[in-house]
Order: structure tokens, then C-alpha cells, then sequence
């Protein structure tokens, strides 16, 4: 079969298990949900197939596997929403429409993703830029002590997220051009002509993360910068030193912000203040033990008190996952993990096939990204790691989540496209 | 480069492997975690599983389970139909105000959550099946009739009665008085913790039949003869001469005083000593034995931990030497007074259900067997899922010494202190105890003992607080009465 027939044949069972998952939803708050709304699933089912068919045109080549794995991924997510509040749902809808559109535009305009490697610097400032716009009085907005969000008109957006994918592609076409000079003998000391451009835009990012407050985002962008680092250098001692600088990082932090000591005792003892600040996790692993092997079932778990609010706050973004180990229990939330770790096993994939260091950074970074962004989500609600509050990629309540995420699937699939051409031409 | 990108992959999946273990670990402890407060998933989810019935021995209903619908979802609430009987051993189930009793500690099995293979199956099969969560059912040992009776006649103060049968173990009668309307729980609370009972606090909820501690005053003086007796240091023909008094810490401590000031015995033997219930005499007995040893036969008889019973652990209360609100148990001798303490003063307090096991101990020859209140748990289909065997808790003293001590306590309800005992026709032996707490006309009023004397059939302690009269007087007659219904019902 060809790769695009495999894709679309993927596309097909995403589309029939996202059916079922409304209906069943649906099925068990007949009081709440209208019958019309189950027209979403066809919508979405029709949405994605457009996708394909624009892959079909212009990355025929691409991995075929990654796009029905976001369409599962927002298939699930997009479920869920429905059943917390179906007016999200709707909302979401649109935001995957934008995402979609971006991904098309990005196929079909863009073509080479390499020449992105040229505005790289211009891709950096930008996000640096994107990153400061929350702070900016009038459309900035501080939302549970974090200034990441911007409000335009009715349209509230993360900038953050946008910032990401830049910020990768960024560190992708710098550490190429400097990967002889980073990954030379010991003691030879990188100049700062060589280090400047990224000591000011990696540093100016996580800087700007720091003021606004958004530890998730900083945790993300350190580890992602780590991981490339490795990537570009084959070299542990950078990664033994960045997590040397994390610890004394994480122990000044620790010290100077009490936000961070809040975090980190509520991670270590949960139940100290289970009504006070301990709520939100103790509320989340109730849900998540509560689900049992296989869920109460869609619609059926206690997510909403009588008041009409969820008991977690942040359900529908931070906390998706906590719903969805609820209503499909460990089975269901393990099978959510093993999307994501079949995404990113698709993402390296190509990273290692493809052959210029520009692409196999630029897919590398991509993929750790999107890893990595899911671990400390996922790890945070579980209580594994210390919580920080970051979107469940693709998954979680967010217009600027999605379409960051469909940018980095684009991106991705530029790459994979290229690659396997390559190769198949051959 | 590959390589690097690999190890990438490798340490990503880890870490997201990680969080399905972490997932696994909060499943595993979904039981500890289900039973917490402020948890609605499983508050909620407990709601629509069809719990099961708690009965009594006759098989009166004392818990089940009435159908309502919510929000589209088939629920069941717990209904207490003897609302108040047998109260705070069965407990409550609730939403507002989680669990207690019985239903607290039984859960489990209650709701079919008790974890072995087939009953894990079970659930799974069901729920495929879309078929409700059935629990297994309770059947308890209690006599409703005797029950019943034994809770009317405390209605008027604030104690409790235990009846055992001597040979198993089984409860046979657990009040507690004041008790409360289960069915009030969830919605009138408030209504239970402004009730007013017949001492203050009232405290409805407190099951005082094994969590009230009360002073066990001469009914202790069963334990310091069984002391006497069993070490060989006595017997119940020793002879003492009574002065009236004794001498601890250069101190007089005088008998029980009647209208001409304390009683004065003269010559009397030990039987005659407990028939009398004479202090002075037990004063100067606990001196010779010394605290050590009288405490170690009150261990013997569970006393310095929980006696053993299916409700909750934090329902049930040691016996023992207490200071400063917990339980003490001396290691210098010279901390406790041993004259005070071998007439059941001092600062002992006991609970009814473990005085009622030293008079089971004594009727059964010594051999004291652990209380059990449930006698067996069905499954959903009505087949036995277990059944209590009885289980020795100590031999606390030699069938010989217990003999002796059976032929005292007699003495002690023919013609001694327990007369108003007495039941025609049938031997009983018992002992009386009123202890002084301080407060004058709030005696703890007692009675201990059991019938047939010479076939033992049941064994009771009774305990009253706030009394000014004794428990010859007070606790003796509802002892009887609880007796005599059991017994008829024996027959």
C-alpha cells in the first residue's frame, strides 16, 4: 500500500473511533448535548480527509503516520471537550480548522522548510518578541499568576506556544552552523561571536519566561534546548553541564521563589492542604485513581459538581488528562501515552533518516518538543514530577496549543517528505 | 548524530512509560484513596453500587438500600429501617458524612470491592454487562430480641450493655445508650449533634458499649482475685480481718460507707471479701500482690489493647491505666498505687465489652474467646462467602481458678452486694461495682456476670455513668433482664 493510502486508510479508523466516542458521550448526557451536535464527528472526520488530500498533493512522500496520530490525538481531546462543555467543543472545532488551514498553507506555500534556515535569526527575535506581548499593557493578560496570555477583541492567544516552534527553528540552523566549533576538544573555549546569538535569544527567552512566570513553558525550553545540544554535539558533558546549571538554577529558584517552593511541596506532600493548595492535584489524582482499568465510561465520570464547574479547575486544558483516565481508565490513558510515544518514535524516525544536520535537527527539535511538552503535563497531573502548567499537545482546550502543534506537524512532514523522496528515489 | 537522536527517543518514551506507572501506582491505591473525604469521583461511584444488607441473627433487616433516581443514574441510599437499634455497631454509609460502624470497617465486602480473583472478575463481568455492582451481605450474631429490651432499658441513662456467649465469643447484645436515628445522618445531622441525652455531652454517636471507658470501680476486684487465686498466693478461704480501712501511703482508705459511715467486716474470708465487696480487704491484696501482677491477669484478659471485633479500630477503645488522656502502663511499680487499684479505682477505665470478656473468660474456664458480631457474609446469590469460626483470645487463668472465682461471684448474687440479679430457678453469678469518679452522685454503676452458673450460657456487663445509686442497684436488674430474655431464647 501506498504511503498516502495507508494514511488515509489511518484517517478512516480515527474518523470511525471519534464517531463512537461522540456517540458515546452523547448516549450518556442525552439531558445536556443536542442529537445535531453529533454531526461534529463527520465534520471532523471530513476535515482531516481535506488534510490528506492536500498532503496527497504536495508532501506525497511524508511519513503517513503522523497526521492520523494528531487526528487521534485531537479526536480524543476533542471528545473529551465535548463532554465537559460542548460549547469548548465547538470552539476547539474552529481552532482545528485554523490549525489545519495553517498546516495546508504551510504545505502548500512554504514547500521548502529549508529556506527557513535563512530567516532563522528574524525567527528568533520573533519569538522573543511573541514571548514579551503578554506583558505589554492593554492586550496582555495575567491569568493564575501567569503572564502568558495576549487578548485581541473576543480572541484570547498564547504566544508562547507560536514562540516554541520558532525558537527550534532557530536552534536548529545555529547549532548547525556552529556544531564544529560546540563539539570541538575540551578546552577550547567557543567564542562569543559564536555563542552571542544564542546567549541572546535563548537567554532573552528564558529570561522572559522567568519574569512572566510561566515555569512549564522555561522547563520545556531548557529541555529542548538540552536535547538539541546533545543532538547537534553527540556530547554528554553538555548535557551533564546544563543539568548541573538546572540544579543550581532550580535551587535558586527554590529559594528565591516561593511560587517554586509552593510547587515542590505540594508535588512532595499533596495531602498536607488537599482543600487548599494541594486541591488541584489531589483533585486530579482522585480522578485518575478513580477510573479504575477501564473508565467509568464516556459521560459517566464525576467531573462536574452540581454547581456546573469542574471539581479540578483547569479540566479542559491542563488537566485533560486527569478526565480522560477518569472516564477511560488506565487503559484508555496508557493508550493515550502510547500515541505520544509513537509520535515521537514517527518524529525521530525521520530525524535520523534525514540527511542534512539543518533537517535532522529541525525534526529532532520538533519531536522533543512535542515529547517533552506531554511528559511534564503528563507527569505534572500524575504528581510524577512537580506540577507546572503547560497544554497537552494536541489534546488540551487552547486554540494557540493547536495550531502551534499543527505547525509543528507541517513542519515534521516537510521534513519526512523530503527525506523519503530522497531515499525512494534512490 | 543518529545515535544521540536515538537516546533522545529512548529517555522520551521512558519518561512517558513512567507516567503510566505512575497512573498504575494511584489505581493501586485507589482503595485508601476512595475512603477520603473530599473525593467526589468515588463518593459518587459508591452510590450506584447496590450494597449489601446488614442483618441481624433473626434476620431482621438493620441496614438496606433504597432505590432514587439522579441525574438519569440509578442510585442507592441507605436506608436503617430499626433506625437507632444496634446504631453505632451497624454505623452508617452517607455521602455528607462518609461512614462509620460497621459500614465503615465492612465496606469492602459490603460493596463487593473486597479483593480476590473471582470477585474481580465478577465486577468486570458485570460492568461489561452493564449490570449493577452487587455487595455481599452481613448477618450478625445479635439478638434483636434481647437487643431490643437491652436498649430500652437504658433509654433513660447513658451506658451500655454487652452480652457474650461465653463459649464462642459471639455478641449476643451491643447497646448503647443514647443512640441515634442512622437515617438522620445525611441530611438532619444536626439534628443528631444537638440532641440532649440523659448526661452531657450526649454523644449519640459514641459506640460506648466498646469505645466508653468507664471506671470499672469493684468489678475490677474480679481480676485482683483471679490474681490472688490464680498465682497461688490465696484462696478463697484466706482469711483477713477487716478494719474497715486500709493504709496506702501512710493514707486511710475506708470501705464503702452506708448511712453509719464506712462498713466494718471483722474476720471474713476472701469469697466473703468479694461477696461483700469489701475494699479494705482487696486494698491490702493488691499490696501483697504488688501493681505488676494484678495488671498482667487484667492483660491476660485483654486489657492494654483494642479487643478484637470487626468495627472500626478507632471505635474501640483500650482498657487499662490511663494518664493524661492515654493509655499507661507503668514500668515502676511505684507509679500506681496498688491498694486503689485492686478495687478497680486508681485511674483504671474499661469498657463494657471488655469487662463483659473477663466475665465470659471466667464462665468459659478461663479460655476467653475474641468477641465477633458478624457470623457470616453472603455472596450476592445468597451462598456463604465466610463464616466466622470462633477463636481463642488467652487462656487467662487456669479452669480450677476459674471454678473458685464462678462459686465467689455466685456468693455475690445469692446473698452478697448483686442480689437484684437474681433469676429464678437459674444460678447466677455476677459483681457488682460502683465507682466514684469524682463528682458525687455521678457513680459508674456496674454489674458483670453470666448465667447458668453452672452451664454458662451468657455472659453480660453492663455499665451506667452519672448514677447515684449502686450497681447493685441500677445495673444488676437490666443485667437480669438481659439475661433472662437470652436465656428463654436459648431454650
Amino acid at each position: 500500500m501506498s504511503l498516502r493510502n495507508r494514511e488515509l486508510v489511518n484517517l478512516l479508523f480515527v474518523g470511525v473511533i471519534t464517531g463512537i466516542g461522540f456517540a458515546s458521550v452523547y448516549m450518556a448526557r442525552q439531558t445536556t448535548v443536542s442529537g445535531a451536535s453529533l454531526s461534529y464527528a463527520a465534520l471532523f472526520l471530513g476535515l482531516y480527509l481535506l488534510a490528506h488530500l492536500i498532503t496527497r498533493v504536495a508532501l506525497p512522500s511524508a511519513d503517513p503516520y503522523l497526521l492520523p496520530l494528531a487526528a487521534l490525538l485531537t479526536g480524543i481531546g476533542l471528545t473529551e471537550i465535548y463532554r465537559i462543555d460542548p460549547d469548548l467543543a465547538l470552539r476547539q472545532g474552529i481552532w482545528i480548522v485554523v490549525g489545519l488551514a495553517l498546516y495546508a498553507v504551510l504545505a502548500l506555500v512554504v514547500r521548502d522548510y529549508r529556506r527557513l534556515d535563512s530567516v532563522k535569526y528574524i525567527l528568533g527575535v520573533t519569538a522573543i518578541i511573541l514571548l514579551l506581548l503578554p506583558a505589554l499593557p492593554f492586550i496582555g493578560q495575567t491569568i493564575n499568576g501567569a503572564t502568558l496570555w495576549v487578548k485581541i477583541g473576543p480572541i484570547t492567544f498564547q504566544p508562547g506556544e507560536i514562540a516554541k516552534v520558532f525558537l527550534v527553528i532557530f536552534l536548529a540552523g545555529y547549532l548547525r552552523d556552529n556544531r564544529e566549533m560546540l563539539s570541538g576538544g575540551p578546552g577550547r573555549m567557543p567564542s562569543l561571536k559564536h555563542f552571542g546569538p544564542l546567549l541572546l535569544i535563548w537567554g532573552g527567552a528564558m529570561l522572559v519566561l522567568f519574569v512572566s512566570n510561566d515555569l512549564g513553558g522555561g522547563l520545556l525550553f531548557f529541555s529542548v534546548f538540552l536535547a538539541m545540544l546533545y543532538i547537534a554535539t553527540g556530547r554528554w558533558a553538555y548535557v551533564a553541564i546544563g543539568l548541573v546549571l538546572f540544579a543550581i538554577g532550580a535551587y535558586g529558584l527554590y529559594h528565591v521563589v516561593p511560587h517554586v517552593q509552593d510547587r515542590v511541596e505540594i508535588w512532595l506532600h499533596p495531602w498536607n492542604d488537599p482543600y487548599g493548595s494541594g486541591y488541584q492535584l489531589v483533585q486530579s489524582i482522585y480522578a485518575i485513581s478513580g477510573g479504575g482499568l477501564f473508565g467509568t465510561g464516556l459521560g459517566q465520570g464525576v467531573l462536574i459538581a452540581s454547581s456546573g464547574s469542574p471539581y479540578i479547575p483547569f479540566l479542559q486544558t491542563d488537566f485533560i488528562f486527569s478526565a480522560i483516565s477518569q472516564e477511560l481508565g488506565l487503559a484508555g490513558a496508557a493508550a493515550v501515552i502510547l500515541l505520544y510515544v509513537l509520535f515521537v518514535y514517527r518524529g525521530f524516525k525521520i530525524a535520523t533518516l534525514a540527511d542534512d544536520g539543518f533537517s535532522k535537527l529541525l525534526a529532532a527539535g520538533l519531536t522533543a518538543t512535542l515529547g517533552l511538552q506531554a511528559f511534564i503535563i503528563l507527569g505534572g497531573v500524575t504528581g510524577l514530577i512537580p506540577l507546572t502548567g503547560i497544554t497537552l499537545p494536541f489534546v488540551s482546550y487552547g486554540g494557540s496549543s493547536i495550531v502551534a502543534n499543527f505547525l509543528l506537524l507541517g513542519l515534521l512532514l516537510a521534513v519526512s517528505n523530503r527525506v523519503n523522496a530522497r531515499t525512494l528515489n534512490r | 548524530m543518529n545515535r544521540p537522536v536515538s537516546r533522545l527517543f529512548s529517555f522520551v518514551a521512558i519518561g512517558l512509560v513512567a507516567v503510566v506507572g505512575m497512573a498504575t501506582y494511584w489505581l493501586w491505591r485507589s482503595p485508601d484513596l476512595e475512603a477520603r473525604q473530599g473525593n467526589p469521583s468515588l463518593v459518587v461511584r459508591q452510590l450506584v453500587i447496590e450494597r449489601g444488607l446488614i442483618r441481624a441473627a433473626d434476620g431482621t433487616v438493620l441496614a438496606r438500600n433504597r432505590k432514587e433516581k439522579l441525574g438519569g443514574q440509578t442510585v442507592y441510599v441507605r436506608r436503617y429501617p430499626p433506625g437507632g437499634v444496634l446504631a453505632q455497631t451497624v454505623g452508617y454509609s452517607t455521602v455528607s458524612r462518609s461512614r462509620a460502624g460497621l459500614e465503615r470497617s465492612m465496606n469492602d465486602f459490603l460493596t463487593g470491592s473486597n479483593s480476590n480473583l473471582s470477585t474481580v472478575i465478577q465486577r468486570i463481568t458485570d460492568k461489561v454487562k452493564g449490570l449493577t455492582q452487587k455487595g455481599n451481605s452481613l448477618v450478625l450474631t445479635v439478638d434483636m430480641k434481647a437487643q431490643r429490651e437491652a436498649e430500652s432499658l437504658l433509654s433513660q441513662v447513658c451506658g451500655a450493655a454487652v452480652a457474650l456467649e461465653p463459649a464462642t465469643g459471639r455478641v449476643l447484645v451491643m447497646a448503647s445508650s443514647p443512640t441515634f436515628d442512622q437515617n438522620l445522618v445525611e441530611n438532619d445531622f444536626d439534628e443528631i449533634l444537638s440532641q440532649q441525652g440523659p448526661c452531657k455531652p450526649a454523644a449519640p454517636l459514641l459506640n460506648r458499649a466498646s469505645a466508653g471507658l468507664f471506671i470499672p470501680g469493684s468489678t475490677f476486684k474480679v481480676i485482683t482475685a483471679a490474681a490472688a487465686i490464680d498465682s497461688g498466693q490465696f484462696t478463697p478461704e484466706s482469711e483477713f480481718d477487716d478494719k474497715g480501712f486500709c493504709i496506702v501511703y501512710g493514707k486511710k482508705v475506708f470501705n464503702f460507707a452506708d448511712q453509719d459511715g464506712p462498713e466494718v467486716f471483722g474476720p471474713v474470708t476472701l469469697a466473703q471479701a468479694l461477696e461483700h465487696s469489701i475494699n479494705a480487704i482487696f486494698c491490702d491484696i493488691g499490696k501483697e500482690l504488688g501493681p505488676k501482677l494484678v495488671l498482667d491477669y487484667a492483660k491476660r484478659f485483654g486489657f492494654y489493647e483494642k479487643p478484637p471485633l470487626e468495627t472500626p479500630s478507632d471505635e474501640r477503645a483500650a482498657s487499662g491505666l490511663y494518664r493524661n488522656g492515654t493509655l499507661f502502663d507503668p514500668e515502676d511499680p511505684n507509679d500506681v498505687d496498688p491498694g486503689r487499684l485492686a478495687f478497680g479505682q486508681e485511674r483504671l477505665l474499661a469498657t463494657p465489652l471488655q469487662m463483659a470478656m473477663v466475665a465470659a473468660g471466667v464462665a468459659n474456664g478461663g479460655s476467653v474467646m475474641s468477641p465477633f458480631v458478624i457470623d457470616r457474609i453472603l455472596k450476592p446469590d445468597g451462598s456463604i462467602l465466610t463464616k466466622t469460626a470462633p477463636d481463642q483470645f488467652s487462656q487467662a487463668i487456669s479452669p480450677t481458678t476459674a471454678a473458685d472465682l464462678t462459686a465467689m461471684m455466685q456468693l455475690v448474687v445469692e446473698s452478697g452486694t448483686g442480689t437484684a440479679a437474681q433469676i429464678p430457678g437459674i444460678p447466677v453469678a455476677g459483681k457488682t461495682g460502683t465507682a466514684e469518679t469524682g463528682r458525687v452522685g455521678a457513680n459508674d454503676a456496674w454489674f458483670i456476670g453470666f448465667a447458668p452458673a453452672d452451664d454458662p450460657q451468657v455472659a453480660v456487663a453492663v455499665a451506667l455513668s452519672d448514677q447515684a445509686a449502686t450497681g447493685g442497684a441500677v445495673a444488676a436488674p437490666i443485667a437480669r433482664a438481659i439475661m433472662e430474655t437470652l436465656l428463654q431464647e436459648v431454650t
